[in-house]
């Protein structure tokens, strides 16, 4: 793909007319998807997609336009035609003020491989496996690329071959265990000891559930399920357009409110799996502090809210949301959770969070499989799943009394449109309350 | 039909016992001004095909968007290498013999679309119009032209073209006063052209949004307490969204999406007698009312589409579940296989799922209600995975005390469970007060897809809710 991605923009740039400059972003990827039920394939397939987006800007116009590309011969004549309307759009428009692209060119390559065994066998492999649970969930695998190329001469590539087996364990209709095994290099016997481990805490919801009452309790949150509040947070709280108009859910750290001492957060490029370049050809840093030591840090400033509120861009996408993640550890061991817990719920996921109340950071949600009540540092039984709803400033804040010391790095299992580069490193969360409502 | 791509796909070889090919083609135009500022416009073109095999009673696909001769054969060979390597462990059995051989079409004449200069001018105008305090720090207004080509061949001679126009206005005005900040949008997406752009209201949402925006920054937050909720049609979208469409989904209700999207409450020996709200409620599957954002004469797995009841008088009648699911289940079901593009397969999705009308005017309505909050236009929605246990946010709710209006408040949120819910309703608005909305991001699905669907629906009281309002202070 990047010869072909890479031909193909030098065929455009060479077509470039004075006073033009032309960018080209790509996104494709080659992936193997199985589907689950019962332990059994329900929907196995491939894709293959090669998405190029090409921007044309002129005497500081701008229009773009985004194009599936066959990877074959005709693709140029194709772009070529889109050029030609990018060309007759900018005739109509006005001067854009808040147009931002990089002036210096800065080629990187970045190509990770990975071992991937045929997705057919991993297919035999885990209904092999599985065959006595009832399991279901997708193995989605393979390569994907992004691209980005200018007609001043820049070039930069990022290759990573990846693999998401993105499951769980079903004793019945509400009681599942949940488990994920991502990485690069697909092993079959890391792959069993997780089905082995799964298989294990799936028998602790045998016993009878019980059903608590609305209130606070103290509860744990493991790295999974904290992972769902920082995607709440990500969604506008990192954003600098987000904070000049007033939109963030952190609008109140804004106005001096802060986090728990303990919570650091930042934007760790180095160390996700995310391109290290941005759709427009800005470079990101290394590391970004979005939040440091419980207190409001930088913004994640695309190009265009950089031209818009005179910021300095940090190579964020347009959404200005974090693609790799990092919260600092804390100083529990990961190993003595249930007895810091003492008595409360330990939570292993949570499930279709939404603001209750954006601007004062309040969330609501679910807690979905397993979970359960713990009372002298030891389970005693399944909870019957129960929706909480409380502040980001309550949670991350008072209410936080540790986070443990071990991280757990999470890659996104998200498959919309195209499969997520998106990461985060998270270490699982005590908190002395939590509050339930139904 | 495009010749090509059927002489292209009949030349097509394969030792498997029945294909197919969806291609599809979908082309974008996005405009948008904010803040006065022209947005840069945003064009886009997504083609590409699924073929899809079945073999020895395995099933499987692969998507390409190289959709030359040669790119084709090659998708057909993975595919049908797909259902071979799969098919002793096969959720179940493919029947060559069942799948569906659609014949026809469905090819929307060319809409109207207004001229570049006149489409900007409407959105500076929404955009300018919405200018009038200090206190508004966001103003946007947007324009989406979308036009979805597919075709649907397969090896024993079915083949059907239809073609989508759709427009997608959406508009939003944002107020902030220290650290209260508060929003009003405008979104009505709907198949059509310029007459729906015109008819909608949309040129003169910008200053409207705004004064309400305005409003509710200096409004109380809303009452907490058991009380009745008025919902209008744009909030009914989302409530019967979430606690009637994903429930019914046939494939959740037989597990395909329990790690994912989520389960269900509803289980198959429901249909036909579950008692799933008051003798008020009606809900159909519509994919022929015209204008709704889902609507189409065939689903992706070819089956014909029709109105169909799902709940009738209260009762629950049928689910939502395509021609696959229903072989499984063994239970009739809809035409809603449906997939988000070329390179996802079709799976159960809602498509236009609407409220029928009932009697009541909403003066009526607002008369019969002694304590409430109307409630209008989605901000925030959570529902557990058995689509049960929901709470549901909005941005704009007026209290109702003995029978009238009586000021604005701020964040009304409500909370319940889907399975008694249903049965609080107590008056269904009649066909004057029927409205027709469509979302564009329902999500489902692993690989996942987010796909379009309407829904149509008059306002609805119901009883006896909990109803609650933001943080204080």
């Amino acid at each position: 793909m990047k010869t072909a991605f890479f031909v193909l923009a030098d065929a455009l740039a060479r077509e470039v007319h004075e006073h033009e400059t032309l960018l080209c972003a790509f996104a494709g990827e080659r992936s193997d998807f199985v589907r689950f039920n019962r332990a059994r394939v329900r929907q196995p397939g491939s894709v293959e997609q090669r998405m190029v987006t090409l921007r044309l800007v002129r005497e500081r116009r701008q229009a773009s336009a985004t194009l599936a590309i066959a990877g074959n011969g005709d693709d140029l004549a194709q772009a070529r035609s889109a050029l030609a309307r990018l060309r007759e759009a900018l005739t109509r428009l006005q001067e854009d003020p808040w147009l931002m692209i990089a002036e210096t060119p800065r080629s990187t390559e970045s190509v990770r491989r990975g071992t991937l065994p045929p997705a057919e066998d991993v297919a035999q492999q885990v209904t092999a496996r599985a065959a006595n649970c009832d399991l279901v969930g997708i193995y989605a695998a393979g390569s994907v690329y992004r691209g980005f190329a200018n007609s001043r001469g820049q070039k930069n590539w990022h290759e990573c071959d990846t693999f998401n087996l993105d499951w769980s364990l079903h004793l019945d209709t509400d009681r599942a265990v949940k488990a994920r095994y991502a990485g690069f290099d697909w092993d079959s016997r890391a792959f069993e000891e997780r089905l082995e481990a799964a298989t294990v805490e799936l028998a602790r919801l045998a016993i009878p559930r019980r059903t608590i009452e609305p209130g606070e309790y103290r509860a744990y949150l493991s790295p999974c399920a904290l992972e769902e509040l920082i995607a709440m947070m990500s969604w506008g709280g990192f954003s600098a357009r987000a904070r000049a108009t007033r939109q963030s859910p952190l609008l109140r750290m804004m106005h001096g409110a802060t986090l728990s001492p303990l919570v650091t957060l930042t934007e760790n490029t180095l160390d996700g799996i995310a391109p290290g370049f941005q759709d427009e050809g800005f470079i990101k840093p290394v590391a970004v502090p979005l939040v440091a030591s419980g207190n409001l840090a930088e913004a994640l400033v695309s190009p265009r809210s950089a031209k818009e509120y005179g910021l300095t861009p940090n190579g964020a996408e347009s959404g200005e949301s974090p693609e790799s993640l990092d919260m600092a550890p804390g100083n529990l061991p990961a190993a003595d959770a249930l007895a810091a817990l003492d008595t409360g719920l330990y939570i292993d996921n949570l499930w279709y969070l939404n603001y209750s109340d954006r601007p004062a950071g309040r969330i609501t949600g679910m807690t979905r499989f397993a979970t359960f009540r713990v009372e002298r540092g030891q389970i005693v039984a399944p909870v019957t799943a129960m929706r909480f709803d409380d502040a980001l400033y309550r949670m991350l804040g008072e209410s936080l009394v540790d986070l443990t010391r071990e991280r757990e790095l999470l890659l996104d299992a998200s498959t919309y449109e195209a499969r997520s580069t998106r990461s985060m490193r998270l270490p699982g969360a005590l908190l002395g309350a939590l509050k339930f409502t139904l | 039909m495009p010749d090509r791509l059927e002489q292209g796909f009949r030349k097509l070889k394969s030792r498997a016992d029945f294909w197919s090919l969806r291609h599809v083609e979908e082309t974008r135009e996005q405009f948008a001004v904010r803040q006065d500022i022209v947005e840069p416009p945003a064009f886009s073109t997504d083609r590409g095909a699924m073929l899809t095999a079945v073999c020895g009673g395995g099933h499987g696909y692969c998507a390409t968007s190289d959709t030359s001769d040669a790119g084709l054969q090659a998708a057909l060979d993975r595919a049908t290498a797909w259902a071979e390597a799969t098919r002793a462990i096969s959720i179940c059995a493919y029947d060559p013999q069942r799948m569906p051989v659609p014949r026809g079409e469905r090819i929307e004449s060319a809409r109207r679309t207004p001229s570049a200069d006149a489409l900007y001018d409407l959105l500076a105008g929404v955009c300018r119009d919405a200018r009038i305090d200090e206190r508004i720090v966001e103003r946007y207004a947007a324009l989406a032209l979308r036009t979805v080509d597919q075709v649907h061949l397969t090896s024993t001679g079915g083949a059907v073209h239809q073609r989508f126009h759709s427009v997608v206005p959406q508009a939003h005005v944002t107020a902030n006063a220290g650290t209260v900040t508060q929003t009003r949008s405008f979104l009505n997406a709907k198949q059509g052209g310029l007459e729906h752009i015109e008819d909608c209201g949309f040129s003169a949402c910008g200053a409207h949004l705004a004064q309400e925006a305005l409003q509710l920054l200096l409004a109380p937050n809303c009452p907490a307490g058991r009380m009745a909720v008025l919902l209008m049609p744009d909030q009914m979208m989302l409530q019967i969204h979430e606690s009637i469409g994903h429930p019914l989904e046939l494939d959740r209700i037989l597990g395909d999406e329990r790690n994912y999207a989520g389960t269900s409450f509803v289980t198959p020996d429901m249909f036909g007698r579950y008692q799933y709200g008051s003798p008020l409620l009606n809900v159909t599957f519509d994919p022929s009312l015209p204008g709704e954002l889902a609507g189409y004469a065939f689903d992706d797995d070819g089956t014909p589409a029709e109105k169909v009841w799902l709940i009738r008088n209260g009762v629950l009648e049928r689910p939502l579940g395509a021609h696959l699911s229903q072989l499984r289940a063994g239970l009739p079901g809809t035409a809603n296989a449906r997939a988000s593009g070329w390179n996802r397969p079709p799976i159960d999705r809602m498509a236009n799922l609407n409220t029928e009308p009932g009697g009541s005017t909403l003066a009526q309505m607002i008369g019969s209600i002694e304590r409430g909050v109307l409630m209008r236009t989605n901000v925030s929605w959570s529902i557990d995975d058995s689509r049960n246990k929901f709470q549901f946010g909005c941005e704009w709710g007026v209290l109702i005390e003995d029978g009238e209006l009586k000021g604005v408040v701020k964040n009304p949120n409500y909370r319940g469970v889907s399975a008694t819910f249903w049965r609080s309703l107590s008056a269904v608005g009649n066909a004057d007060t029927f409205e027709v909305h469509g979302t564009l991001y329902c999500g489902k699905g692993e690989p996942n897809q987010a796909i379009d669907v309407g829904h149509a629906s008059p306002p609805c009281v119901f009883r006896d809710v909990e109803v609650f309002g933001g943080v204080e202070g």
